[in-house]
């Protein structure tokens, strides 16, 4: 995702002389063809997120559409109060970009997990959030945000995500991409958890269960249309992310089912429960943790049945 | 202002009104006609507290209506008790939480510089916000990348929110601190009008370098019963405390 991102980026700093983009200190040969390519436009700010992103800001006043750049939590968390005044407040161009968001970095262990991210940058006023399902996402998503005023948030894996998507779909921020229809159950992923998603719903069918599967790659403002819509089709609906259970897209979900909705569906959030988070292991070890995404809904189409 | 909106932060912005004052009478390149201007001097209030001060001395210098300045923090109106950019001309930046504001000008600054923008930029910051990290990720930043057109004020009245600086962290050797760091730096008395004219007008102090003005000051200036004293930090002066500060001051109500 990481190298769909800079191609991306690199394409759009040579179409708009606004685009800067901030590291800081990571992203090691990653960035290099953009720093080549724009050094007038880009800057490693050194170990310090919280003047990278008040600089951001800075500079998005000066007219600057500025894409900041880290790893797991440290453009988001690490300088959050600088995301909420000086980039939201002032409704600044500025892109954040993780790179590492879930259990990308398994084994480097609890401090770079990103599995807050989305429920906190959803929290803020004004901030969009992104996070595409595979590189082809990616790659549209990044063009996208640089398109879209304001602050924004991407938060993408790191390298060797499988492509899922086959053709490039039509992409709009805050419309859920369909990539598998199905009258039984939903299953709403973000994330890099796409193709496991994909996955699951294909190995449900030989049990005689079809699942739709939506790629919901921003989560806010979340695709309200295609919730309701599956809902009412399905009548039930499993979320999907590499995220804890508390904010995130789950959350984002039910908070539109309860609100929209007077007969609800079957519902069950598929994430990372708080009780994980002194386990060491690599992504897929984390994630299995997580729990088994496949048992997860069939153990709710059964609770559907006995009902 | 503040007496009627029962607000507090009084001595913060006696402190720094001298500096304001020279700041926008005779250095900033600003225009109220044109508050967007883009070759404009921006100015970041860093310490956000001090927004009572600002605010009147951007009305005393046409950016709004004096009239305005009467509904400080009222209900649905502009002025917040800390400084507020949104539907304010003249206000670069919203601040108020500490430590922000160096590094808004450092991109601001930068920004100008890769563009060959002929601005300046001024942050006003205070000794007590010294005490974030973020100020000194700034302060190691702007000497690295050569921003010779970032100024920043430190309004040095050594007192903050539990006591003097001295006693709660000490800054001190500041101005060393700030060398060290690579800035140029001026120390002055910054209640003498002079004096920081004369700093102001000779930035940057050292070719190729940021600058900093330490300047010294007292908090709640040219008021006898606030000078130097923490509770006005806090304190909303009552009609009779109105009244003997600005015969103190030589100004009418």
């Amino acid at each position: 995702m990481r190298t769909s991102f800079i191609e991306t980026l690199c394409a759009l700093a040579n179409e708009d002389e606004r685009i800067w983009l901030l590291t800081g200190d990571l992203g090691y040969s990653v960035l290099e063809p953009y720093a080549r390519a724009f050094p007038n436009r880009y800057v490693n700010v050194g170990v310090a997120e919280q003047n990278m992103a008040g600089i951001a800001a800075g500079l998005a006043r000066c007219g600057k559409i500025v894409f900041t750049y880290s790893i797991a939590n440290f453009p988001t968390l690490r300088c959050l109060e600088q995301i909420r005044n000086d980039v939201c407040y002032h409704e600044g161009d500025v892109k954040i970009v993780a790179v590492g968001g879930g259990f990308t970095y398994g084994a480097q262990g609890y401090t770079h997990h990103g599995v807050e991210d989305l429920a906190i940058m959803r929290a803020l006023p004004n901030m969009t959030v992104v996070a595409p399902g595979d590189p082809v996402e990616t790659r549209l998503a990044t063009r996208a945000i640089a398109g879209r005023p304001g602050p924004c948030y991407l938060r993408l894996g790191k390298a060797n995500e499988p492509v899922v998507h086959k053709l490039v779909p039509p992409f709009t921020i805050g419309k859920a991409i369909q990539l598998r229809d199905g009258r039984d159950v939903t299953l709403i992923s973000t994330g890099g958890m796409l193709q496991e998603t994909m996955d699951v719903a294909k190995r449900l069918a030989p049990n005689g269960i079809e699942a739709r599967v939506l790629s919901m790659h921003t989560v806010k403002p979340v695709d309200v249309e295609a919730i309701v819509k599956a809902a009412r089709e399905t009548g039930a609906v499993v979320t999907v992310e590499e995220h804890r259970l508390t904010g995130g897209l789950g959350t984002a979900v039910a908070d539109v089912l309860a609100q929209a909705l007077t007969r609800l569906p079957r519902f069950c959030k598929f994430g990372v429960p708080d009780e994980i988070y002194h386990a060491i292991g690599s992504q897929a070890y984390m994630k299995r943790l997580a729990g088994d995404l496949f048992e997860t809904v069939q153990a709710l189409l059964r609770q559907r049945l006995a009902a | 202002m503040v007496h009627k909106a029962k607000a507090s932060h009084v001595g913060t912005c006696l402190s720094m009104t001298d500096l304001l004052a020279v700041l926008y009478g005779e250095i900033l390149r600003v225009d109220p006609e044109r508050p967007n201007w883009e070759d404009r001097d921006r100015f970041i209030l860093s310490k956000g507290h001090g927004a009572a001060a600002i605010y009147a001395t951007l009305a005393e210098r046409g950016f709004f209506p004096i009239s305005w300045l009467e509904t400080y923090c009222c209900d649905g109106t502009r002025l917040a008790g800390h400084i507020t950019h949104f539907h304010v001309p003249g206000v670069d930046a919203s601040s108020g939480s500490l430590g922000h504001g160096l590094s808004l000008a450092c991109g601001m600054a930068l920004a100008g510089k890769r563009d060959r923008l002929p601005y300046r930029v001024f942050a006003l910051l205070s000794d007590g916000e010294c005490d974030e990290g973020s100020i000194w990720e700034a302060v190691l930043f702007a000497p690295h990348h050569r921003l010779d057109n970032l100024v920043a004020l430190v309004d040095y009245n050594k007192i903050q929110s539990f006591g003097t600086v001295k006693e709660v962290l000490d800054l001190e050797p500041f101005a060393d601190k700030w060398r060290a760091f690579g800035w140029g730096v001026r120390e002055i008395d910054g209640h003498d009008h002079r004096q920081i004219y004369d700093a102001l007008n000779g930035v940057a102090f050292e070719t190729g370098k940021p600058s900093v003005l330490v300047a010294h000051t007292i908090k709640g200036k040219g008021v006898s019963f606030m000078q130097d004293k923490l509770d006005w930090h806090y304190k909303s002066p009552d009609a009779a405390q109105l009244a003997r500060a600005l015969a103190e001051l030589g100004v009418s109500a």
